[in-house]
């Protein structure tokens, strides 16, 4: 049996981020901190694409755990990004645990169309409310860490420190559920659900509980990327954010719980050097960097990284 | 010997074709039974209405005394009684161990083993022994070692049965239903299969009731065989009684006498 490498893995990343960082430029350690946010969201919807569910309203979470840090910051002058992302992560995991008492009966098309369809009614709410700032969002207060404010130089470091202790903190838990025989029903899941069920597991139960866990760590990605950018708007629900995490799902692959961060890395990437060399085509750019992916890379990046099985 | 499972009036209907009707049968423990008849005659609907998947339109069904007529297929197999499929039911993108390690898991699972906060390697309820070992004590009594790191998409006919059927025994069933067990494999396998499926059986103390066409097999390994036709039991008795009952023999075996060997 091959020793798991993964946890070792995670404390070598969080290691490199913690050192390197202190040479990074303010733009990367942006990037990295960003790419642990989406990484997080990826990370639960790589979870539900597993057992054979995409979703195409994961920004409804995202958008849930950003509003919950703003109005934390706003309504209570909480800034501290801890406190945010978890206030948001549970949040984000109690409207999932009540919806997903419906979405769990969904597969296929159904299940990714209805769950667009919710993360698109919470858009359409946001900008309906003059109280959370209609279209034009509202800037959050400038993160602190433990209710210490750290000054202008180091603040983007911190932080980006904080958030990849959380994203691989995260990561591991997940490692560790994917561990469990609950955790390993995905793919079974995915494969035959009438085996599953004749087996005596509940499908649904299996679903609901994976669903919960994915807006769970959507809801942290989303009160983090508030606290990093500063501010939030209602596009963070809109179904173009839902549809970038499935963009970096597909890219990374299902192989791995750091897939999730790499891909996000590597997606914020292209997406920045795309969008200086040509600020009006970027799209086309990340859509040929998708192409070329799903071509040669059919399992993801994280493929470059297996060993191929003999067949 | 008493009865473990007791099926009271079941009656079932899909539009117009009635596929059963008035159907009652009390099962013994640790007894063989055979199911027979002709394509649509109600042996896989009796099959799904034991097990869940179809819900009688009336009559009951008692496992040891309690009314499971209702339960969800899940929560029957949680009780011990267990199906294999006519069309093998397997995880297609997985290998045969993982196949196998996905049934145990859920066995820990539904013991509350194995969970997020447990550590090491927990016994597998019914087998003492982690999942990766029970796995592969189960893959060499089935003969399936030589295929364990196969993908179960690329198995041959037999070896799917087999799986499927290794899939289902490996959770300890108290009743087992094999709906058709050796359809699909070659006339030189059914015999083995039937034998490696009696021999585990007897090892481990269950009920075995199965669905099957050949009645060279039923005549074999069946103690009890149940005729059905048209919804209806048309003869419930020892496999050679029933083989030479006039009317199963018009309506299931046919006229020819060759299958009334016992």
């Amino acid at each position: 049996m091959t020793r798991d490498r993964t946890p070792l893995l995670l404390a070598a990343i969080l290691a490199a981020v913690v050192a390197g960082g202190l040479a990074l430029p303010q733009w990367a350690l942006f990037i990295l901190t960003v790419a642990c946010a989406q990484g997080l969201v990826v990370l639960g919807l790589m979870l539900l694409l597993r057992a054979g569910l995409v979703s195409f309203g994961q920004a409804l979470y995202y958008c849930i755990g950003a509003y919950t840090a703003g109005g934390l910051a706003r309504a209570f002058k909480i800034g501290d990004i801890f406190v945010q992302m978890f206030a948001g992560s549970a949040l984000a995991a109690l409207v999932a645990l009540v919806l997903g008492f419906l979405l769990a009966r969904y597969r296929g098309i159904f299940f990714g169309l209805l769950s667009l369809a919710l993360s698109m009614i919470l858009y359409g709410l946001i900008v309906k409310s003059e109280a959370l700032g209609s279209t034009d969002g509202f800037n959050l207060l400038p993160s602190t860490l433990f209710g210490v404010r750290p000054s202008a130089a180091w603040v983007r470091y911190a932080v980006a420190v904080a958030a990849a202790c959380v994203a691989l903190g995260a990561a591991f838990l997940i490692h560790r559920f994917l561990n469990t025989p609950l955790g390993r029903l995905g793919p079974a899941i995915k494969d035959n659900e009438i085996r599953v069920e004749y087996m005596g597991a509940s499908v649904r139960y299996a679903i609901h509980v994976n669903y919960v866990i994915a807006a769970a760590l959507a809801g942290a990605g989303g009160a983090l990327a508030a606290s990093t950018v500063g501010h939030i708007d209602p596009e963070m629900a809109y179904w173009t954010t839902s549809g970038e995490f499935v963009f970096i799902a597909i890219l990374a692959g299902t192989g791995s719980v750091i897939a999730p961060f790499l891909g996000a890395l590597i997606f914020g990437a292209i997406h920045t050097i795309a969008y200086d060399v040509s600020p009006n085509t970027w799209q086309l750019s990340m859509g040929a960097a998708l192409l070329l992916a799903i071509v040669f890379l059919p399992e993801g990046l994280w493929s470059l990284f297996v060993r191929r099985k003999a067949a | 010997m008493a009865a473990i499972l007791d099926a009271q009036g079941l009656n079932k209907c899909f539009g117009a074709v009635t596929a059963a009707q008035g159907v009652t049968a009390a099962i013994e423990r640790d007894s063989v039974v055979g199911l027979i008849g002709t394509n649509g005659a109600g042996k896989t609907t009796f099959i799904n209405m034991i097990t869940g998947y179809l819900k009688p339109d009336s009559g009951s069904i008692r496992y040891e005394g309690r009314d499971i007529t209702a339960l969800a297929p899940r929560q029957i197999a949680r009780l011990g009684i267990c199906r294999s499929f006519q069309i093998p039911q397997l995880y297609s993108s997985l290998s045969v161990y993982e196949n196998m390690l996905m049934a145990l898991g859920i066995m820990l699972h539904n013991a509350g083993r194995g969970g997020f906060f447990s550590s090491g390697r927990p016994g597998v309820p019914g087998h003492d022994a982690p999942a990766e070992e029970a796995a592969d004590r189960i893959l060499g009594r089935f003969g399936l070692s030589g295929y364990r790191d196969r993908n179960a998409q690329v198995l041959p006919g037999g070896v799917r049965k087999l799986l499927d059927i290794a899939l289902t025994m490996a959770a300890k069933p108290r009743v087992l239903l094999l709906d058709e067990p050796t359809s699909g494999v070659s006339a030189e396998e059914k015999f083995g299969i039937m034998e490696l499926i009696i021999q585990a059986v007897k090892a481990e103390g269950a009920t075995v009731i199965f669905v099957e066409h050949d009645m060279e097999v039923v005549s074999r390994f069946a103690q009890r065989v149940l005729a059905f036709y048209d919804g209806r039991i048309i003869a419930d008795a020892p496999p050679e009684t029933v083989l030479r009952d006039a009317e199963v023999r018009r309506y299931v075996v046919g006229t020819v006498g060759r299958s009334t060997r016992a």
